[in-house]
């Protein structure tokens, strides 16, 4: 079978949208279809809407082992942590003002963190391990009598490092401190039972499932009896949390990938766990190459790889045929280098040559022989032009060097 | 990052890659950058009778910082050395149509070669 260039190893940053899921959501726009607005409550063609984002609501619900009434729908995870975060802290900001959460979260999660930093909360972020995950005891230590809200990510998206959400949601409990979680990467991926987890919040995207951009979801978990002030106020959809006539086709649109996600979990994540561990054998044996994260517990969709002494930009310059991301600090509007390798501690002539790849649905073997034969030879052909390389070949310790022209 | 035709040029083919004998009296050798920045430059020239006659270059970095350092090797080879210090980061970022944020790649590769220039002119004890 012949491999179909450019090669798509971005899943992470997104997913095209099923099939399937694009149909149902066509059937949700025009005069022919389901075009009703979900809120009118006078007429059929309200009803029917309604009727369609009910369905939808239970379909995600079903994925985690919700209740369709614990299922908010938002504009994507960003709004959903948004509202998460902020909703709690503006409500329960009498009872403390302090909140946990982590260095190498979304920026979806920082920045609204940060943003409470300037309203006067104290926000903690916690150091990771080396491998990407938050230990239980640094959390644990880091509770305080007033703290509110401990947020913390199931998967990260850069490393795919997996967090112990149970664990972390039994102390949460124990401590009475709401918890959390940013599942953007892990819904579809891993296995999610909202009960067993003992999550407060859980924030989910359409676009990272095979659904649309432009809408996610919230659970409130209806046991932890929570009240959250809304980031949007107006016609008091979503039972007030979040106004806005809701999107049928996009809240069709997740419903249906996320009922596809359910069907298919199993056995498309130990597909996708085989195709990474076969793509890591096929450049784990480069010289100077460092995976990031985990590949036992890792999830199974991500791969952060670090190519010593050549930088990330050019790699992906060089692969131009494969659709990957870097953490270097070249390719980023700031040029600065992700804070999430920053946080892990990765070193510099490491973390500058570190590529994200992150396969999905549609991703092949053959795709993966495909990547892997061209890394080996770019990285080579790379590596040939760069007087790092040349030094460590030489075995100079490039801490020792004084460097000139520093910008 | 979108880059010109020119930078993918130079990047995919760039051209003297390699290295001179630094040990030679004849050359001068200048490295710039640093790993914790992602780029670093290192720029050899060899020296006869006042004239670059043959350059080298090894450049760690993003695709225009590789591209600028090969595009300035082209500039400066046959060059007098004081002629070669005339080169300006300004010609290498216009030819190569840098994008503002990668202008500091064209400045490195100046400096790269003043500093391959400085270095020729104190090994040979040669004042201003
Ligand atoms: C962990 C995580 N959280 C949040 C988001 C943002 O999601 P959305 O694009 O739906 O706002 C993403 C994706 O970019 C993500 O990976």
């Amino acid at each position: 079978m012949s491999v179909e260039l450019p090669i798509y190893f971005d899943y992470a940053a997104t997913t095209p949208v099923d099939e399937r899921v694009a149909k149902k959501m066509c059937n949700c726009l025009t005069r022919e279809g389901i075009y009703g607005n979900p809120g009118s409550h006078t007429h059929r063609f309200g009803w029917w809407a309604a009727e369609l984002v009910d369905k939808a609501r239970k379909q995600v619900a079903e994925l985690i082992n919700a209740e369709p009434k614990e299922i908010i729908f938002t504009s994507g995870a960003t709004e959903a942590n948004n509202l998460a975060i902020k909703g709690v802290a503006l409500k329960y900001k009498n009872k403390g003002r302090h909140i946990i959460t982590s260095k190498v979260e979304h920026k979806a999660v920082i920045e609204p963190c940060k943003y409470l930093q300037e309203q006067g909360f104290d926000v903690t972020f916690l150091d990771p391990e080396p491998d990407g995950t938050i230990a239980l005891d640094k959390l644990e230590a880091a509770i305080r009598d007033d703290t509110i809200l401990i947020s913390l990510m199931h998967v990260n998206n850069e490393l795919g490092s997996i967090n112990d959400i149970a664990a972390f949601g039994k102390l949460a409990h124990e401590c009475k401190i709401i918890f959390h979680v940013d599942a953007a990467q892990s819904a579809g991926k891993l296995p999610i039972d909202v009960r067993a987890l003992h999550v407060d919040l859980m924030s989910f995207s359409g676009h990272k499932v095979y659904g649309p951009k432009g809408i996610g979801a919230l659970f409130i978990n209806k046991d932890s009896k929570l009240n959250l002030v809304p980031q949007m106020h107006g016609g008091r959809q979503e039972r007030g949390f979040r106004s806005g006539t809701m999107a049928t086709h996009q809240i069709v649109g997740m419903g249906e990938a996320f009922a596809i996600a359910k069907e298919e979990l199993a056995k498309e994540s130990a597909r996708l766990a085989e195709l990474r561990r076969s793509f890591w054998d096929k450049i784990k044996d480069i010289d100077a190459i460092k995976l990031n994260g985990s590949l036992e517990h890792g999830a199974p969709h991500i791969l952060n790889v670090s190519f010593g002494f050549i930088e990330g930009e050019s790699i992906i310059m060089a692969l131009k045929d494969i659709a990957v991301s870097t953490g270097s600090a070249c390719s980023s509007d700031t040029l600065e280098l992700s804070y999430v390798l920053t946080a892990i501690g990765a070193q510099n002539e490491m973390a500058h040559g570190s590529i994200r790849f992150s396969f999905g649905r549609y991703t092949t073997v053959e795709e993966i022989d495909y990547a892997a034969k061209l890394i080996r030879e770019k990285v080579a052909q790379l590596r040939s032009l760069s007087p790092l390389w040349d030094m460590y070949k030489q075995g100079v310790d490039l801490e020792t060097i004084s460097w000139k022209g520093d910008h | 990052m979108q880059y010109s035709e020119k930078v993918i040029e130079h990047f995919e083919n760039p051209k003297n890659i390699g290295e001179l004998d630094e040990n030679d009296p004849r050359v001068g050798t200048g490295m710039i950058g640093s790993p914790a920045c992602g780029d670093v430059m290192k720029l050899q020239i060899q020296v006869e009778d006042g004239i670059i006659v043959d350059v080298k270059f090894k450049t760690y970095g993003c695709g225009s910082a590789i591209a600028s350092s090969s595009y300035a090797t082209e500039l400066i080879k046959g060059k007098a050395i004081e002629e070669a210090l005339k080169v300006s980061n300004k010609d290498i970022a216009e030819e190569l149509d840098l994008p503002p944020i990668k202008l500091h790649c064209s400045v490195l590769a100046g400096q790269a070669i003043a500093a391959a220039v400085q270095n020729y002119k104190e090994k040979n004890n040669i004042t201003a």
